[in-house]
This record gives structure tokens, C-alpha cells and sequence, in this order.
């Protein structure tokens, strides 16, 4: 008995340790991140460009609004899209055989990593087009999201009763008022916690990007012209030999961390508002 | 007014079809992408004298991926043996042993840990973690480990902020969150029942833990630790800023070596000749095989359970 006992003991203790040393080196980093980069984000961070190389100064803002384009025109290609998908295997394909495999086929795309699909867009979108381009990264990102969206959306709309949709066609209504006003209508709180979700996973992407919008030091926002991200500058001013590179980019880490973990939260309470409703 | 209706219903079956179809077209055009590409150096090396070769050398025009292949498969490795029993621990402390009113707050926590991105990790291991490394962590393993016998030359190293060592530390805690909150939901698939038996036995906590919980959920577990190296072996950002990016095979922990998604992040868009490009393809081809079977894998262990 005693023996058993000290086993529990042990046991236990174990897992309580290495559950703490998990979370020390968890919160470490944030904290460390916090300690050591924030003080180099400030309003010229935001509303500068790149000064010549190894002067002091200068800021990030070519690469902010240049991930913000990537991204928006990710989420437009990739998210509607996906809802559509969605939409197809829970309304549409149910249980059939194919729905079931494109079902695990989106679920395993989830887990590809992602430098893959940059090389991917690269031999599909950059080669023909001649050159690296706005374009070709959102579609990289685009296609990261599809899987994503499509998976969570069919989840969520499968959690619809099939009473609401059958009281519907009893009166009436045809499928796609049924989808569109009753099924969509119910699931709305989930869809959008699954759009903010979809936007967090992407924001972050930096492998890519390397092959697809690469980088630019001219300011210009075309679709078919290479852009600065943050994602890509933050780990070209991270690798370069300047002390001043090296600040912004500890800027770009505090804006990447605290943007991402924002869409997150704000994905989470609306998933929390879903439960409780 | 009828018709309006049905030619809408069939407008959106179809389009919607089609964008759930093209999942599978992405994935037969990502096999076909990747294997078209490396062709050349598949014909020009042979496919198992490529992966057998450890020379990557741009200025003869020659490639092996075998220097690539050992980073991946050793840093991928290392990494497990730090991050699994770590995720474990808190996913059995979750579960059983933390107080209800922490359960929550922790477990948020350690998703949204999860849900930094990798470029963050690979960034704080280059600035903050590798320098550590190399003033502490290094002397303390010259002056002990190196002086064992046989092994102890693995553990030398001169001056090496960035290493397989500190790559497989960064990528360990990186997956940590990651293998944590998937080992926590197979842990959780034990229903209550069992373990309510287990205790009215007289089992210890442990007992249950590890003979009734642990038992219940191997499969799932397995499933999420395959996944978790599935992660850990693609994964290009947190690992190209600490992996040091030399072309040569390590000969300790602590040197500077290179990886199949560091190699490609670095050089692709710099190969010079055809060939080189085309052994960059194979190296993503072997990468997406083997990430690909992984996931097959965890999914034939995991998701049965879990979805049941």
C-alpha cells in the first residue's frame, strides 16, 4: 500500500512539475517579448518607411499596410470560398463517400506545412506571371485558409437541428432560402468566429511568402508587383547585420504577436457567445 | 417565380461543389506540382543516391538532400524528446490533478500560446534564447557532458548561439501548446464512468491516470503526438533563424547544421541553375511525403476515437 502510495506521489508531482515548467517557458516568452521589444514600437514605427540601411529610425509602414493587403485579399479568395465549401458537405454531400474524403483530405490540408503551399503558388502563379506579386501571396494564404474554413464551417452547420430546416421546406421555402436564411442565420455567431479564427492562423504565415510576394523596398501596392510584409521584413531585418533592423523587427514581433492573439480572443468570445446562447 | 428558384438552387449547388471538390484538386495538383518540378533531379541524381548524398554544393551543380534530411529528422526528434513528456505533464495536470477554477484559465492560456505565430518563436530563439544558450547552457555542457566518454564529444561546441541544439529547443517549445491541448482532448475522451470504477477499486489517482485513462486513450494520444511531429518537421520559421544554415552534416549538438524547409526558405529563390531549383522541389516533395503520411497516420489513430 505504502508503495502505491509514493508512486502516486511521484506520479503526480511529475506532471505537476513538467506541467510548470510548460508554462514558465510559455510565459517567458511573452514576457520577454514584452521586456525586451516594446519599447521600440512608437507612432514612427507606424507612419515611417525604411530609412537608408543602419541608420537609426525609420519605420515599418510599406510593410503594415502591405500585410494588410495581402491579407485582406487572402481572406476575400480564401474565406468565401470555404464558406461555400462548407456549405456543400453539410447541406449538400452529408454523408455520402466523397463528401467523407474531401472531409479528411480538407482536414489533413490543415497540417501541410505551409512552406509547401508557398512553393506550390510559386511554380503555379509566380513562374507564368514573370515575377513575385501581391497576387501570388494572397493566393498561397488563400489556400492555407480554404481548408480551414471549409472544415470549421461544416462542423458548425452540421450543429444546426434538422428541424428548422424541415419546419422551412414545410413552408415552402426553396434550398437556398433554407441555407442562406434559417441554416446560415442560425450558425452566424460560429461562421464569424470561424472567419476571425481563419484571419489569425494566416496573419502570422511567414514561410509562404518568401516565394509568392516576397519583399520590396519601393512602395507600391500593385496586385502584380512584390510587396514588403511584415511577416518577411521581420525576418529579413531580424537576419541582417544592423542594429536598427533589428529594433523594427522587435517592433514587427510586439504588432504580429499582439495582432494575432487579438483575432484569436476576439474569435474565442464569439464561439463563448455561441455556447451560452 | 418557380423557376428563378430552381435555377438559383441549382446555381449554388453547383458552385458550392465546386469549391469543395477543389480540395481534393489542390492536393492532386500540389502531388503532381511538386513531382513534375523535381523530375530533372530525380532523373539526373537518382532518387536514393539523392537522399544517400551529402554533398549540396551550388558551384559544381551537385545536391544531395541527405545533410537536409538528418537536420530535419534530428531536430524533429530532439524536439519530441523535450516537448512530449512536457505536453503529457500538462495535459494529465489539466485533466486530473488542477483545481476546477484554473482549468479554464490555464487551458485558454495555452491555446493562444498555440496560436502564436512560428516566426515569433523563431525571432525570440535568434535574440533571446540562443544567446542564453551559448553563455550558460554551453560551458555547463563543456565542463560536464563533454567529459563523458564516447558521447561526450556530441555535446561540444565553441560559441553557438544558433545550433541543432537551440533550433530543437525553440521547435520543442513551440510544439509544447500545440501537442498539449490535443493530448488534453484525447485524455478527456475517458468517460467518467471508467475512472469512477477505477477509484472505487482503491486505484490511486496515478493508478487511474496511467492504467485507466492512459490505456482508454492510447490511440488518441498517439494520433496526437504524430501530428504534433508532423508540425515539428515541416515547420520552416521557427527553425531557419536558429538552425545556423550550413551546409554540413553536424558533428555535435551544438553545431550549425541545416534542414529540409531552412534549405528551401533560404536558397530558393537564389538557385542559380535548373538543377538546383529542381533538387529544392525534390526536398519539398520528400517533405510533403512524409508530413502527408504522418497525418494519415495520426488521423488513423486519432480521429477514429475522437470522432466515435
Amino acid at each position: 500500500m505504502r508503495k502505491r502510495k509514493i508512486k502516486n506521489y511521484i506520479g503526480l508531482s511529475i506532471s505537476t512539475i513538467s506541467a510548470f515548467i510548460g508554462l514558465f517557458f510559455l510565459l517567458w516568452i511573452i514576457v520577454s517579448l514584452i521586456e525586451k521589444g516594446f519599447h521600440y514600437v512608437n507612432w514612427s514605427v507606424f507612419t515611417q518607411n525604411a530609412v537608408s540601411p543602419g541608420d537609426e529610425g525609420g519605420g515599418l509602414k510599406f510593410a503594415i499596410l502591405g500585410q494588410l493587403e495581402v491579407v485582406s485579399i487572402a481572406s476575400l479568395l480564401g474565406i468565401p470560398t470555404g464558406i461555400l465549401g462548407g456549405i456543400y458537405l453539410s447541406e449538400y454531400g452529408k454523408d455520402s463517400f466523397l463528401s467523407n474524403v474531401i472531409r479528411n483530405v480538407s482536414d489533413a490540408m490543415t497540417s501541410i506545412p505551409s512552406i509547401i503551399i508557398g512553393i506550390f503558388v510559386y511554380a503555379l502563379v509566380v513562374v507564368p506571371m514573370g515575377g513575385f506579386s501581391v497576387l501570388a501571396g494572397s493566393i498561397a494564404l488563400a489556400l492555407l485558409m480554404m481548408p480551414i474554413v471549409i472544415s470549421s464551417i461544416d462542423n458548425i452547420l452540421r450543429l444546426v437541428p434538422n428541424e428548422l430546416r424541415e419546419a422551412a421546406y414545410a413552408l415552402g421555402a426553396p434550398k437556398y432560402i433554407v441555407i442562406f436564411k434559417v441554416v446560415a442565420k442560425e450558425a452566424i455567431v460560429g461562421i464569424v468566429s470561424v472567419i476571425l479564427l481563419a484571419i489569425s492562423r494566416i496573419l502570422g504565415e511567414t514561410a509562404p511568402l518568401l516565394f509568392t510576394s516576397f519583399n520590396s523596398n519601393f512602395e507600391s501596392y500593385k496586385l502584380n508587383k512584390p510587396i514588403a510584409t511584415l511577416t518577411v521584413t521581420m525576418y529579413d531585418y531580424a537576419m541582417g547585420p544592423y542594429d536598427s533592423w533589428h529594433h523594427l523587427a522587435w517592433a514587427a514581433a510586439i504588432i504580429l504577436t499582439f495582432s494575432v492573439l487579438l483575432f484569436n480572443i476576439a474569435s474565442r468570445l464569439f464561439s463563448y457567445w455561441r455556447f451560452r446562447r | 417565380m418557380k423557376k428563378k428558384f430552381i435555377m438559383i438552387d441549382f446555381f449554388l449547388k453547383h458552385i458550392s461543389m465546386f469549391f469543395a471538390y477543389f480540395v481534393l484538386l489542390v492536393i492532386f495538383g500540389l502531388f503532381l506540382v511538386l513531382y513534375i518540378n523535381s523530375k530533372d533531379a530525380i532523373n539526373h541524381f537518382g532518387f536514393f543516391s539523392f537522399i544517400t548524398s551529402n554533398v549540396w554544393s551550388p558551384a559544381f551543380d551537385k545536391f544531395g538532400g541527405l545533410i537536409a534530411l538528418i537536420g530535419t529528422f534530428l531536430t524533429t526528434v530532439i524536439s519530441a524528446i523535450i516537448a512530449i513528456p512536457i505536453a503529457l505533464g500538462i495535459a494529465i495536470f489539466l485533466v486530473e490533478i488542477c483545481p476546477n477554477f484554473l482549468k479554464t484559465p490555464i487551458g485558454i492560456a495555452i491555446e493562444l500560446l498555440a496560436a502564436i505565430p512560428s516566426v515569433i518563436y523563431g525571432f525570440w530563439g535568434l535574440f533571446y534564447l540562443g544567446p542564453l544558450i551559448e553563455k550558460y547552457v554551453q560551458p555547463f555542457f563543456n565542463a560536464t557532458l563533454v567529459k563523458l566518454p564516447i558521447v561526450g564529444q556530441y555535446f561540444y561546441g565553441y560559441s553557438s548561439s544558433v545550433s541543432l541544439f537551440t533550433a530543437s529547443v525553440v521547435l520543442a517549445i513551440m510544439i509544447i501548446p500545440f501537442t498539449a491541448a490535443l493530448t488534453r482532448d484525447a485524455l478527456k475522451i475517458t468517460p467518467d464512468l471508467l475512472k469512477e470504477s477505477a477509484y472505487a477499486l482503491g486505484a490511486t489517482k496515478w493508478e487511474t491516470i496511467s492504467k485507466v485513462m492512459f490505456r482508454y486513450s492510447k490511440g488518441a494520444i498517439i494520433g496526437a503526438v504524430l501530428i504534433s511531429l508532423g508540425r515539428a518537421i515541416g515547420e520552416t520559421m521557427a527553425v531557419t533563424f536558429v538552425i545556423g544554415n550550413q551546409d554540413s552534416l553536424p558533428t555535435s549538438l551544438m553545431s550549425a547544421t541545416t534542414t529540409v524547409t531552412a534549405t528551401i526558405a533560404n536558397e530558393f529563390t537564389e538557385a542559380s541553375s535548373h538543377l538546383y531549383l529542381s533538387s529544392m522541389y525534390l526536398l519539398a516533395f520528400i517533405l510533403f511525403l512524409l508530413s502527408f503520411l504522418l497525418i494519415i497516420g495520426s488521423k488513423m489513430f486519432f480521429l477514429r476515437k475522437v470522432r466515435d
